[in-house]
């Protein structure tokens, strides 16, 4: 059989409406959220750009970029934080969102350089791996798709104490082809578990495109098949991305699991041992770019009046200064204690 | 001020870099952290940031130059100085020796040392043609000679997997299990008095512990005993008997074959020791404070006999029938009084040893001697035997030669006497050495010239002498 | 005191602990309503609901992902495997994420849990019913293994992995389900994990094992003492942690060690004890260390005959204690 061209869906035809976003604030969400929230976004791509320079100088071994996912990210995580109780389990991509989740810039900088005060797992896993109870986030592994089970238990129990927790999961395209990811919805839904799946759909699994990955475009018609509700979301419009994770946290936490399909474009390779001019068509990312979420949230607030473009460039600044401090503390501190490496394999 | 910029080491013993694209020209301003340039090397193309802010004055290397990290790539203008650059890792070149370029690589292949290896999550092609010669590796091995049927034969045996006891012990020799050597070892034990009864005539742990609990056997000893050899009986008034122990059989038993096999001679010289008694009563207190034992006279004497050992070695040899069998190693032998009798642990290669360690090595023996903590190791593989007599107080002695070994010699006692120097009277410390010899081995020339040494290098320690 | 067979003690010690801690629930197929496939949860699902006996779909890796988030929460999950060959599937959430979940998280979220691994053969149970499959997770620190082969074992050692805050694999030997009664005190009793037990006293030989072909070792031990070989027989109990200190003393009592398991030869549990002892205990050894285990066959075949070629059975036993006592 002749082998045809896998078709690429594409979120370009948006490009034309590209920087445009909903104007009008949902209720629960003011001036001063947003302007929170955009100065969070600007601190993690500025993380997220110096992180891969750091790796291109040999001082950090590996990292996986966050860039062109912020606003699904951190519209989700407002809509969380704006809820109070709720409980996240990320994937390996999510930087933006577990940076902003409470993390410092310097604590973000020792995880990457797996130095001693790494708050994720004492520098034993990859970076921001392991867990941040105190922000309220569990990512044991990087074994695709391995934590949507774990949060179908966690928020099982969450409903079995009488807790009203939700939990939010995260997971790609890829991470959805997973036997566990159906076995995690299937037994969500018999159970009316209180959880979200959060699929952060940037169109390729390392390299592999969505239409090798799966025949059908939406990732959100597989939740009905085991009987809950599934959206697509505007993955690259925080504002839009808050109000669908508002509603499915209502949801989830009164009758049951909810799928989003958040769609986004991811600007950079699968990660720094990755090179994708092997297999992106050129210009793919170039015209990706014109989507930014940070260029999005910042006309929607200069839109607004709520800040002009010198507080905008302020903001970004300000970042830089903060990321150059905790670049600069995390060299500076030590690697972790050799002694402890035989600590905690069990628990006492 | 002016600032060189140097290209960064990435790591992983990345060795050089081609220049790909200057992103800045000269008399642009650059933000720390900004990137100045595409650099391309064998593991991912990079850019290069700026570690300084300023403004760029020159480009130091041109796009397509190709340069070892660490070499200057531009010129800048700035406040701040560059952090300081980490050293190079030294690339590690295998080592060739006179290896040619064209030595074949083999199936074995071999570990390339200048390139970086793959990243965490993945790494690109592996480097062009290495620039390093392949280090010499034996001939392959014939690999179409591996019978592969051979391991379909184990999924046949599909019968219960009762590991085989392989070890079946054998006749020739005897092959004791580690608990027979151990209790052998405590006990003191002639082991060719007992009887295996374990399989092919095996010497078990149960057989050991028979025999030691029946006490010592009359069976007949390996030479003639000078001793009537009548039956036990009771002691009577006029007489008590004292019960052997087996190490007091052990050693009448080896002093008796020493003395009947080996014609014993003798030699003694005195020694001035007055230089050696002044050094030792300086630096015993520091020693003993640093390395926590005592530092007796001993390890010198050790020192001086091993040293001249080495010059007169048919001195640490031994009577082969039709020829002398002389040692390559130096075991000395130092007789300790043990609670049970004598015994002669041995310090193996004491010639490698300083007089410090040779100190350590005394009160660790002696220390384990009296504690009944010697292994079979350290009895074993004596070549030479010294015998502290003086210990006890002796003058003069005539010692046994520990068979089979060609001399013993003793210390005596160390004594204040007045001798006769440069024509004068004057008091002295005087040691006796006394050597027993093989007679069969040397004559009176090699074995007073051995004395001689150990005299002259005693008689020579004093201040300079070096203890480490 | 009551004489019960083991699954009775397991279920008797799910129940108790159930009664003990509301956060302990059982999640598997078939423990609900059908009370298990081997009877283990009969009953528990009319005294606690549906909701602490969880019927599960089929789908083994969710059974242990779930119980893992469970656990991560704080509640104290019992899932069932129905079948140790069917482990696999969840052998990336149990090897790969709770083992490695409180270390990867320096100590902050242990994970307390047990998974209930029916396992073994003799039951004419062919390749897919009948594995053995404890090495894999003996092999992996992080896990804790326990491998009971009495009633009063089981219950004790049960009622202890359920207060364990680590995550234990609880295999349990399906002949002896049914086949091996014993007494089991009323109330309740604990027994710690890592401690071996010797079962019988003896002189000249050590016999280590676990799981049913224990009770062949205790057995053949009877039998040889007739023969004037005396058999210490150790009963490991738990293999992760395993009790060295038990195992060593005895040796070093007897001087000769047979180390006996139905699991495949090859770098079974057998081959670390072996290692162990002749690491640790190599002067008082009288005679070499000997394994009597199960041939390297991916398990008992389904004809009879084969799978008793394939099985260690006292006889079997008997053998191998008088070669090693004839050395």
């Amino acid at each position: 059989m002749a082998q045809t061209k896998p078709k690429s869906r594409s979120n370009l035809a948006k490009a034309k409406d590209a920087g445009k976003a909903s104007s009008a604030l949902p209720s629960s969400l003011n001036s001063e959220d947003l302007i929170d929230i955009f100065t969070r976004m600007v601190l993690a791509r500025t993380t997220d750009e110096r992180i891969w320079a750091l790796n291109r100088q040999g001082k950090v071994p590996i990292a996986a970029s966050s860039q062109g996912h912020e606003a699904a990210q951190l519209g989700s995580l407002l809509a969380a934080e704006k809820d109070g109780d709720c409980f996240l389990f990320p994937y390996y991509r999510d930087l933006a969102l577990k940076m902003s989740a409470g993390l410092t810039p310097t604590e973000v900088m020792l995880s990457f350089m797996g130095k001693a005060g790494e708050p994720y797992s004492a520098a034993r896993q990859f970076p921001l791996q392991g867990a941040d109870l105190p922000n309220k986030i569990i990512q044991i592994s990087n074994v695709v798709s391995a934590g949507l089970t774990q949060a179908t238990g966690y928020a099982l129990g969450c409903k079995m104490l009488g807790e009203g927790t939700v939990c939010l999961v995260y997971f790609g395209d890829g991470g959805s082809s997973q036997g566990e990811t159906h076995e995690a919805m299937n037994f969500a839904s018999i159970h009316d578990v209180p959880i979200i799946f959060i699929c952060e759909n940037n169109r390729y699994a390392i390299s592999v495109p969505q239409a090798q990955q799966m025949a059908i475009d939406d990732i959100s018609s597989r939740s009905a098949a085991y009987g809950f509700p599934g959206f697509v979301v505007d993955g690259m419009d925080l504002i839009q991305c808050y109000e669908a994770t508002h509603e499915a946290i209502n949801h989830a936490r009164t009758q049951g699991p909810v799928l989003l399909e958040m769609r986004v474009e991811r600007f950079m390779p699968h990660t720094t041992d990755d090179d994708d001019r092997r297999y992106r068509p050129a210009n793919e990312v170039e015209e990706a770019r014109k989507l930014d979420p940070i260029i999005t949230l910042a006309n929607v607030l200069i839109e607004q009046g709520a800040l002009d473009q010198e507080q905008v460039d302020g903001i970004k600044a300000q970042a830089q200064q903060a990321i150059n401090e905790a670049t600069d503390a995390a060299e500076a501190a030590e690697l972790p204690d050799v002694s402890t490496i035989n600590d905690n394999v069990y628990a006492t | 001020m002016s600032v060189v910029i140097e290209l960064p080491h990435v790591g992983e013993s990345v060795v050089e870099g081609t220049i790909g694209k200057w992103l800045k020209k000269p008399g642009d301003m650059v933000q720390r952290y900004e990137p100045l340039v595409e650099v391309v090397t064998d593991k991912v193309t990079l850019e290069v940031p700026s570690p300084v802010t300023g403004s760029l004055i020159r480009v130091l290397a041109e796009e397509g130059e190709t340069i070892p990290m660490g070499a200057p790539i531009a010129e800048m203008e700035s406040d701040e100085a560059p952090p300081p650059t980490p050293p190079a890792p030294t690339p590690e070149l295998v080592s060739l020796g006179s290896q040619s370029s064209e030595a074949p690589v083999g199936t074995t292949g071999y570990l390339v040392k200048n390139t970086a290896p793959v990243g965490p999550t993945g790494g690109g092609p592996p480097p062009e043609a290495d620039t390093e010669v392949p280090p010499q590796v034996a001939p392959a091995v014939d690999v179409a000679t591996v019978d592969v049927t051979a391991v379909a034969q184990v999924v046949k045996e599909a019968t219960q997997a009762v590991a085989e006891v392989t070890a079946s012990p054998t006749d020739s020799g005897v092959r004791l299990s580690p608990a027979v050597r151990r209790l052998v070892q405590e006990n003191g034990i002639d082991i060719g008095l007992v009887q295996g009864t374990g399989m092919g005539g095996r010497i078990t742990r149960d057989d050991v512990l028979k025999f030691i609990e029946s006490g010592p056997k009359t069976g007949a000893p390996v030479i003639p005993a000078a001793a009537p050899a009548g039956p036990a009986t009771d002691a009577g008034q006029d007489e008590e008997h004292i019960a052997l122990t087996p190490i007091r059989r052990m050693i009448a038993d080896a002093m008796v074959r020493s003395v009947t096999e080996i014609p014993h001679a003798w030699s003694t010289v005195e020694v001035d020791v007055t230089g050696l008694v002044a050094l030792r009563s300086r630096i015993r207190g520091d020693f003993q404070q640093r390395e926590g034992v005592e530092l007796t006279y001993l390890p010198f004497v050790i020192k001086s006999v091993v040293e001249s050992l080495k010059e007169h070695r048919t001195l640490n040899a031994s009577w082969g029938g039709d020829k002398i069998i002389i040692k390559n190693r130096i075991n000395l032998g130092i007789a300790v009084a043990a609670p049970d009798g004598l015994v002669v642990p041995v310090i193996h290669d004491a010639d490698r040893m300083s007089i410090a360690g040779l100190a350590r090595s005394l009160n660790d023996i002696a220390q384990r001697a009296r504690q009944k903590k010697l292994t079979l190791l350290d009895v074993q593989g004596g070549t030479f035997t010294l015998n502290n007599t003086g210990a006890l107080g002796s003058s003069v002695s005539q010692p046994i030669i520990n068979y089979p070994q060609a001399g013993i010699m003793t210390t005596e006692a160390i004594v204040k006497r007045p001798v006769v120097r440069d024509d004068a009277i004057a008091i002295r410390s005087m040691m006796n050495l006394c050597l027993s010899f093989d007679h069969r081995i040397n004559d009176g020339a090699e074995s007073s010239g051995f004395l001689q040494a150990v005299k002259g290098r005693l008689e020579a320690m004093g201040p300079d002498t070096a203890i480490y | 005191m009551a004489v019960m067979t083991v699954i009775e003690a397991v279920r008797d010690a799910i129940r108790e602990e159930m009664q003990r801690d509301s956060r302990v629930f059982v999640l598997g197929e078939d423990v609900g309503q059908r009370g298990g496939v081997f009877l283990a949860t009969q009953g528990l699902i009319d005294e606690f609901g549906p909701s602490r006996v969880l019927d599960t779909p089929l789908a083994e890796s969710s059974i242990m992902g779930i119980a893992l988030g469970a656990a991560m929460r704080g509640l104290r999950p019992i899932p069932e495997v129905e079948f140790a060959d069917f482990v696999w599937p969840t052998v990336n959430q149990l090897i790969g994420e709770a083992a490695r979940t409180c270390y990867g998280t320096n100590g902050a979220v242990p994970v307390p849990l047990v998974v209930r691994i029916p396992y073994g053969g003799g039951i004419r149970g062919g390749l897919f019913h009948s594995q053995n499959v404890e090495t894999h997770f003996f092999h992996t620190p992080g896990l804790k293994v326990v491998a009971p082969a009495t009633p009063f074992d089981a219950k004790g050692l049960l009622k202890s992995a359920v207060r364990d805050n680590n995550p234990v694999v609880f295999l349990e030997h399906k002949k002896t389900y049914r086949l091996v009664r014993g007494e089991v005190p009323e109330g309740d009793y604990t027994i710690p994990l890592g401690v071996a037990d010797v079962k019988r006293q003896g002189t000249d030989i050590t016999i280590v094992s676990y799981g049913l072909t224990l009770h062949y070792c205790l057995e053949a031990a009877e039998q040889v003492s007739g023969e004037s070989v005396s058999v210490e027989v150790v009963d490991l109990r738990t293999l992760t942690p395993l009790d060295t200190e038990t195992v060593l003393e005895s040796v070093k009592k007897t001087g000769k060690l047979l180390i006996v398991h139905e699991d495949n030869i090859t770098g079974g549990v057998g081959a670390e004890i072996a290692a162990l002892v002749a690491e640790q205990a190599f002067e008082y050894l009288d005679g070499p260390i000997s394994r009597l285990c199960g041939p390297d066959i991916p398990t008992m075949p389904f004809a009879l005959n084969l799978e008793e070629a394939y099985m260690p059975d006292t006889e079997k036993v008997v053998q191998a204690l008088r070669k090693l006592a004839a050395y």
